[in-house]
């Protein structure tokens, strides 16, 4: 598992061994192959792009084209172990919507997303004074996927107002695991494990 | 195992049977024409059925006995092909009610000595499925690897694991459909009728005359050609340009009713050499068929239940320029499989050449069922 993505590493981790899993903007199935081949996890995934889901389903994968923001409704309640989301929640048009579906779909959620308030954002920003193109966020504002920034911070309080339990919160910064201090500032990457409120 | 009579090119069967048609006629003798390739191994455990499509036969990657053409689907089948009979035992048979060797209107009925003609028991997908079993019975497979089809194909491939929970391990079901929509029905409608306005169907008994009705057949294929074509494939491939003609290289505008257009030109062609090679009344009775399936109403309207009982894994491939088939009726077909928890695995392909592209080039459909089917070997 050395060669995934830092994001996906830290939830390979800990996803519990024979589960069941959705992965929802699954990319070309590096995270659900790394979880088959080595926990024995039965593996679903969507992805919007043709070519990933090709690439997928050629590597022995269940990919579905699909789009989070439309999809998701259609897959049974409680129906995963783990519903994961790795760095699609802000190119979601409904993030909210989306997260419920994940919670709803799966007992527990996995949620990756960068981190909008990292201090190379925040400088690029106030000093550049235009929006921000850093290693994690490469399109300019008129390109990007990206069209629902978030912070750490922002997704905390978002999961507090619905009271989404976070069970499990890991940061990266430059691909390096990072403390859970000043997240917000020093996270350049941040992964999530909910729970819904029962 | 090559020694063996049921094995091979351009194979036969007369099976007493009797079939249980959904129509409630006990069909026998089932006979069946088929092809198989490559080698069952000695489990019996590397079978692939392919389901051909609404015009399509047995000769799915061997030369056509009356046209002379390539099998029509040589790029998916054949060495080194996603569907390889270095690998796989492939068994590719003519559909019932079909022309070309299985029991249809064209075939004689035991009972009278003469061809069934119109007489035939309406049929349906659910029975073509029914009678591929019993040819795999014969054949000493009682599990499939995988089955696959394209259009009426994947009506076939989507049927099976809902008819024989336990005999298939895959499906792969490309550019098709759970359903049959009013528009498609529409469509068949037409062709239908034009056979049947045809004076020279005569109900149907044309054969003793040997003057079959190949205006309406024609017409028939003529009108169901078109939608198996986009219009972005139609634009370029004719565009508004003139057929050529002896003394106008060009083209020219006849102010008359000749094929003036490249587009008129092509289709009378399609039109006229289908004729020679199918039968106007299977036609009618295939047709039929496919106006009839809807899975989901075949297991009390909700289409998950067809797959609660299966544990095959499911691949459906769709065009994005097929409006035959749309992709919304693969959606939806991915959408009841996820309903009832199945592994299934789904992409839009893109194609200029809309419901036809699943039969032409296309390398991204190829991958995918490759690692499909490699992922279950």
């Amino acid at each position: 598992m050395t060669d995934l993505r830092p994001d996906l590493a830290i939830i390979a981790e800990h996803v519990a061994p024979g589960t069941r899993i959705l992965d929802v903007g699954c990319g070309d199935g590096a995270l659900m192959a790394a979880l088959r081949d080595t926990k024995r996890v039965d593996a679903r995934g969507l992805e919007l792009d043709a070519g990933n889901v090709a690439a997928a389903v050629s590597r022995g994968l269940s990919v579905i084209q699909g789009d989070a923001d439309v999809d998701l409704a259609e897959y049974p309640q409680a129906s995963f172990d783990y519903a994961i989301l790795s760095q699609t929640l802000q190119t979601a048009k409904r993030p909210d919507v989306v997260l419920d579906h994940l919670l709803r779909v799966g007992r527990q959620a996995f949620v990756s997303f960068p981190n909008f308030a990292h201090w190379r954002v925040r400088m690029s920003l106030l000093l550049g004074g235009r929006m921000p193109v850093t290693r994690l966020l490469p399109e300019r504002w008129y390109d990007t996927p990206n069209i629902h920034h978030v912070t750490i911070d922002d997704f905390r309080s978002f999961v507090g107002e619905r009271g989404i339990a976070v069970e499990g919160a890991w940061f990266l910064s430059g691909d390096k695991r990072t403390g859970t201090a000043a997240a917000n500032i020093f996270a350049e990457h941040a992964v999530f494990l909910l729970r819904k409120p029962n | 195992m090559s020694e063996d009579p049921r094995f091979g090119l351009a194979r036969h069967v007369s099976l007493p049977g009797p079939l249980r048609l959904d129509g409630g006629v006990l069909l026998s003798p089932v006979e069946i024409a088929y092809e198989t390739y490559g080698t069952l191994n000695a489990d019996a455990s590397n079978a692939i059925l392919l389901c051909h499509a609404l015009t399509g036969d047995q000769h799915v990657a061997s030369a056509h006995p009356v046209t002379g053409k390539p099998g029509w689907w040589v790029r998916m089948v054949g060495p080194g092909k996603p569907i390889d009979p270095e690998r796989h035992f492939i068994v590719c048979a003519n559909v019932l009610g079909s022309c070309m060797g299985s029991s249809g209107p064209a075939t004689i009925n035991p009972a009278t000595g003469a061809p069934w003609g119109m007489s035939f028991p309406v049929i349906t997908i659910r029975d073509m499925v029914r009678a591929q079993a019993m040819l795999l019975d014969h054949l000493g497979i009682e599990t499939l690897q995988a089955v696959v089809g394209g259009s009426m194909g994947g009506m076939q491939a989507v049927s099976w694991p809902a008819t024989f929970p336990e005999r298939v391990r895959a499906a792969v079901v490309i550019a098709s459909t759970a359903r049959h929509t009013a528009q498609n029905i529409a469509f068949h409608e037409v062709g239908r009728q034009a056979v049947m306005a045809d004076p020279k169907w005569r109900g149907g008994a044309y054969y003793e005359a040997g003057d079959p009705p190949a205006a309406g057949l024609a017409v028939a294929r003529m009108a169901a050609h078109i939608t198996y074509l986009s219009e972005a494939g139609l634009t370029e491939k004719f565009g508004r340009r003139l057929q050529a003609r002896p003394d106008r290289p060009d083209g020219a505008i006849s102010f008359g009713f000749d094929a003036d257009f490249q587009i008129e030109s092509y289709l009378r062609h399609q039109g006229i050499s289908f004729v020679d090679r199918f039968d106007a009344n299977s036609y009618l009775y295939i047709t039929r068929a496919m106006d009839y399936f809807d899975l989901a109403g075949e297991h009390g309207g909700q289409l998950a239940n067809a797959f609660r009982a299966t544990k095959a894994r499911f691949c459906l491939v769709s065009f994005d320029t097929d409006w035959l088939y749309p992709t919304a009726e693969s959606r939806a077909i991915v959408h009841a499989l996820n309903a009832a928890g199945a592994p299934v695995s789904f992409v839009e392909l893109s194609s200029p050449y809309g419901h036809d592209a699943f039969l032409l080039e296309a390398p991204e459909m190829n991958r995918v069922v490759n690692g499909f089917l490699r992922a279950g070997e």
